[in-house]
């Protein structure tokens, strides 16, 4: 795609140049010189060219804020995603993060390797080969691995104790969920990075493997890939007849219908908590009060809001492991004692990427609040 | 099994002890076979889990890191380092699929010619009963 399509397609010619986008966005808060207005006006005027090799082009963290505000309609998300395709076909890339060994493994999982991903499946877990729903389980193995105890880039996390609750959780339900070795990385950040091509090979061989399992509906738990099964597959493989849940979604389901159960706290003692929209679950799939509903409906627990919350929420600093900087330390440490300020001891976030960055930020500063998934604590609360 | 494959090895050898010992045994003529292409780094905790990857994925068969035995290293502790980082990294290849069989790490001093010969011609011949990595990575 050139400019021009890119133009027609993202609807750029409709922009004001009123600058919403630009007072929105958390990174020029941080970083003056990035500019989303800009980099739209630029387009328009016949320099699209010129921010290709721009660096800058790499540090829009596709948090869908600017694109939420935008009073014209401008669609900044796929104008970034698409400028991103034409500057990586012009060997153009984004400073990754972690020696790009995340990415690098997304890539690998696109050829036809035997994986060993299923390595966490402990005994009391009921799990299935084939049925109805299929437990999208995406990065966390891999994310055990380089954030985990011993892990290259130890920040503490359990990632994969995720994965044995969320089965946890579904047994009570009286769901065996399947889970596939054959399963991959759903593709979000190849997408988000530019490499649309190795995205449809992941998506393909995803969608393959779900098929394959007889299973009509699909759990994800991380918002990402929930995003990216629903809506991306759709709309770059064509219309698939998967139904597409995210765990939050499920869950009120079966809490309104009174068929969760929680612990009764008796010690009269309440912890004060708080969410952190992630932004693929909140901006981006419009899930905004299930999680808090399941939240407010454990026993001992209080939620609190931070000041800036639900569509107004700011991003955890990076995506896609791409351009994580001095900006993106700033956002998460800021994101943290909003928490605080709050009044909350514990921060609940449903995102394993917001989950890592947040710790990561945690880990080298002197703030003191927990961070925890919800899928943990909906776990360690179940009767 | 596998007639006609010839291994394709990439090597990260420490500049202080295994790079001076693959030198060693070229100067005293002994023969090591040449699938191996050496990579010289200043010190084997240099090398991370993304070289490793990254060597895969451009088509390696087999991945050898060699540093300088423990205790030797010419910063302190940087083969040490090195280890831990190799345990992790060969369950991720593992996980991945690539199987750990394909990475190595091993220890060769700057005096150890003969060993660094042994070590790639033992360390080929595994990897030739493994097999290409890649089926395209043959062509």
């Amino acid at each position: 795609m050139n400019s021009e399509e890119i133009i027609k397609d993202t609807k750029a010619y409709y922009c004001l140049g009123c600058g919403v986008c630009t007072s929105s966005c958390p990174v020029a808060r941080v970083i003056p010189s990035y500019s989303p207005r800009l980099l739209v006006e630029k387009t328009l005027l016949g320099f699209g060219d010129e921010i290709l090799s721009d660096k800058d082009l790499w540090s829009c963290l596709t948090c869908g804020r600017c694109t939420s505000r935008c009073p014209s309609g401008v669609d900044y998300l796929n104008f970034v995603r698409e400028m991103r395709v034409e500057a990586l076909a012009q060997g153009q890339e984004g400073f990754f993060a972690h020696d790009r060994i995340l990415n690098t493994i997304m890539e690998l999982q696109s050829l036809e390797l035997q994986q060993d991903r299923n390595f966490w499946i402990t005994d009391d877990l009921g799990v299935a080969k084939e049925g109805e729903y299929f437990y999208f389980v995406g990065c966390l193995p891999y994310f055990d691995l380089v954030f985990g105890e011993g892990g290259f880039c130890d920040v503490g996390l359990l990632s994969i104790e995720r994965a044995r609750n969320t089965v946890r959780i579904l047994n009570k339900m009286g769901i065996k969920p399947v889970v596939s070795n054959d399963e991959r990385c759903c593709g979000h950040d190849l997408l988000w990075n530019g490499d649309l091509e190795g995205f449809k090979r992941l998506a393909k061989l995803n969608l393959k493997t779900i098929k394959e399992s007889g299973a009509k509906k699909v759990i994800c738990v991380c918002p990402e890939g929930y995003v990216t099964l629903n809506r991306d597959y759709r709309r770059f493989l064509g219309e698939h007849d998967l139904e597409v849940i995210q765990l939050c979604q499920l869950l009120v389901g079966e809490l309104r219908e009174g068929k969760l159960e929680f612990i009764e706290n008796d010690s009269g003692d309440s912890k004060k908590v708080t969410f952190h929209d992630p932004c693929s679950l909140g901006r981006i799939a419009d899930i905004y009060e299930e999680p808090r509903e399941i939240i407010s409906s454990i026993p001992g627990i209080e939620l609190v809001e931070m000041e800036r919350n639900r569509a107004d929420a700011v991003c955890c600093g990076t995506s896609g492991w791409v351009n994580c900087s001095s900006c993106s330390k700033q956002l998460q440490i800021d994101r943290l004692r909003e928490a605080e300020a709050a009044g909350a001891e514990v921060l609940i976030t449903a995102c394993p990427k917001c989950e890592i960055h947040l710790s990561c930020a945690k880990y080298n500063s002197d703030i003191e609040i927990s961070i925890k998934d919800i899928t943990d604590l909906v776990a360690e609360n179940l009767a | 099994m596998n007639k006609g494959f010839e291994p394709n090895i990439v090597g990260f050898a420490c500049n202080w002890c295994s790079y001076a010992g693959a030198d060693l045994a070229g100067t005293s003529r002994i023969k090591y076979p040449p699938n191996i292409k050496i990579i010289r780094v200043m010190c084997t905790g240099r090398v991370t889990p993304a070289f490793i990857l990254k060597s895969f994925q451009s088509g390696a068969d087999g991945v050898l890191v060699a540093g300088c035995h423990p205790g030797d290293c010419h910063y302190i502790a940087g083969n040490l380092k090195c280890e831990k980082v190799m345990e992790v990294t060969k369950r991720l290849i593992d996980i991945l699929g690539i199987g750990k069989g394909r990475l190595r790490l091993e220890w060769v001093s700057a005096s150890e010619g003969g060993r660094f010969a042994d070590v790639v011609k033992e360390f080929t011949e595994q990897i030739r009963e493994l097999g290409p990595f890649l089926e395209k990575s043959q062509g």
